[in-house]
């Protein structure tokens, strides 16, 4: 046996039994993000179901009740018909929805009554891990719906131009716009009381006056300026212009501008606020 | 070299003074405990040994470097058993492990081997794949505890260990850290019970509004500031304070509970034989050994557990 060869087994033996010890790792984060998908995972098939079904609910009912009524009486909303109209705004209601909800109780249960977050911290985890795991992994929950939604969108022939191919990523960038800010505010409560509050006054009204169900012309000029102010009205904006191929380019980056805008400053609060809570 | 050394360590809520500047270290090998009451500031310093609150002031050493830049580096090296159960209670035994496993990075597959390895020796291997959510009180506690040493770490955590247990689940618990302690882990303990601190620690420090009162190994504490025996006195009539003074001169000191007078004592026998021999006649009395429970009462005038 030659010296190099003695040395590699030599080598081979160290590392063998060497005991294993933990390390940092590279993005430590991404341990966070797994947490999450762990338990979603126990639960996926109901929710995949559940993902199928409620698109095709909304868009047979506004399809064929609303649908009807609308286009009977004015021949559809801004040239197509009201389905096309309605259909993608769906993206973007879904990617407030699954942000909001993951962002209030779920959270809260992490810091009070379950203590997953402290049990992170005691970790190599740090609070900054957890935000960009939590947040990321909304990101990824809210795309999978999306693609699934995108389908159902494209089996009612509702999607126009193949811009609509980016519709997840357009939920996505809404979602980020409601998760981070609200995750910011989650991490400053200590029960449950202000989220029921929540979602009647600002969620519902959200969902019911940013340009979902309607062109936003349609509202009086105090409530348009007020529109311009929800994170639901621009994320609408930019699902309806990939998935009917109008509207201009700079509109559409003024919309995605804002949301990016929200979700950085949300991010940034987030992980200020868990920090100050983690370490105090 | 130690494993753990603090200096002035302050820790400040607001205006109000969780620890207020103490000063200790905890050496490689030692069991190290922290007797005193609910908020002397017990938890605080835990989580400052555990790097996961920064002091507000003083110089703090966790495994020789400083948790306000390794924080992450110092905590892979830690196992922490929280003062509350964390544990995901949707989640088996067994999947508990694997996931806290792999917050510390470690391979899936030495995660799981370390996990079964852990579960054996908590007495768990039984219950691998029962929900947690259907744990009693001490088997969550064994659980903790085991997912605590899955990263085998160089120094072991417990705030309060065994609080809220029934006593046959704390004998288990101490059996097992008892186990930890003989093989060589080094533990740092916090405990508002006696009993805990006097079985597992090899050295402790008293503490009481913040602040260390009293430091060294359990026996030469109670030397040092007790008496070896002690006679417990119970009389009928309500209000002790008569019969206090009545025996005040038979004893190096008395301390008067609210239910019982504490005569401490040599030897407790002779003490009650004194106290029959003036006419004196106690409901019942007791004559025990002195233990940590009085160097408390000592040096700070009140009682361990309210």
């Amino acid at each position: 046996m030659t010296t190099e060869a003695a040395a590699a087994t030599n080598a081979t033996q160290v590392a063998t039994t060497r005991p294993i010890q933990p390390t940092l790792g590279w993005a430590p984060w991404r341990r966070a993000f797994w947490y999450h998908a762990t338990f979603w995972s126990r639960t996926w098939r109901g929710q995949v179901i559940s993902s199928f079904l409620f698109p095709v609910l909304y868009l047979a009912s506004m399809g064929l009740g609303v649908g009807k009524l609308v286009n009977h009486h004015s021949g559809g909303v801004s040239g197509v018909t009201y389905l096309e109209f309605v259909a993608p705004a769906l993206l973007a209601m879904t990617g407030m929805q699954i942000a909001s909800n993951e962002s209030m109780w779920p959270i809260l249960a992490s810091f009070k009554w379950t203590r997953s977050y402290w049990t992170a911290v005691s970790t190599p985890i740090t609070p900054r891990d957890l935000v960009i795991g939590k947040l990321s992994w909304v990101g990824v929950h809210v795309a999978m719906v999306g693609v699934i939604y995108t389908c159902v969108l494209e089996a009612f022939q509702t999607l126009l131009s193949p811009w609509a191919l980016l519709l997840p990523l357009a939920g996505v960038l809404t979602g980020l716009a409601y998760a981070a800010p609200i995750a910011a505010f989650t991490a400053t409560q200590e029960n449950e009381k202000s989220f029921p509050v929540f979602y009647r006054f600002a969620i519902i009204p959200m969902f019911l006056f940013s340009g979902s169900f309607y062109p936003i012309a349609q509202l009086p000029t105090w409530l348009r300026t007020v529109v311009q102010f929800v994170p639901l009205y621009h994320g609408v904006a930019i699902c309806r212009t990939l998935a009917l191929g109008q509207g201009s380019l700079a509109a559409t980056a003024y919309h995605a501008g804002v949301l990016l805008a929200l979700a950085t400053i949300g991010a940034w609060l987030c992980v200020r606020n868990f920090r100050k809570r983690l370490e105090a | 070299m130690s494993l753990v050394a603090a200096r002035g360590l302050v820790k400040r809520f607001g205006d109000f003074t969780a620890v207020d500047g103490i000063d200790f270290e905890i050496y490689r090998g030692e069991s190290f405990g922290f007797l005193g009451p609910n908020g002397a500031g017990k938890t605080s310093t835990m989580k400052m040994v555990s790097c996961i609150s920064p002091p507000t002031e003083g110089t703090l050493l966790v495994l020789g470097q400083d948790p306000k830049t390794k924080g992450p580096q110092i905590r892979a090296r830690l196992g922490l058993v929280p003062q509350e159960d964390s544990l995901e209670l949707e989640l088996s035994a067994m999947d508990n492990l694997m996931m806290y496993g792999r917050y510390f990075d470690l391979p899936r597959a030495e995660i799981k081997r370390r996990a079964t390895e852990l579960l054996e020796f908590t007495q768990l291997s039984e219950r691998a794949n029962d929900k947690a959510d259907n744990f009693s009180g001490g088997m969550k506690r064994r659980l903790t505890i085991a997912r605590s040493l899955i990263s085998d770490p160089d120094l072991l955590i417990l705030d309060e260990p065994t609080t809220g247990l029934d006593p046959q689940a704390r004998h288990l618990v101490w059996e097992r850290l008892y186990r930890l302690k003989s093989e060589g882990v080094t533990l740092v303990i916090t405990t508002h019970y006696m009993d805990e601190a006097e079985q597992l620690c090899d050295r402790l420090v008293v503490m009481d509004r913040g602040k260390i009162v009293a430091e060294g190994a359990p026996q030469a504490l109670i030397q040092q500031h007790s008496t070896r025996e002690v006679l417990e006195l119970r009389f009928a009539m309500n209000g002790h304070g008569p019969h206090a003074a009545a025996v005040a001169d038979l004893a190096d000191r008395v301390e008067e509970l609210p239910d019982r007078l504490l005569l401490y004592v040599g030897d407790g026998d002779e003490a009650l034989a004194a106290v029959h021999a003036r006419g004196l006649a106690p409901q019942s009395a007791l004559v025990r050994r002195s233990t940590l429970e009085d160097v408390f009462l000592r040096l700070t005038g009140r009682t361990l557990v309210d």
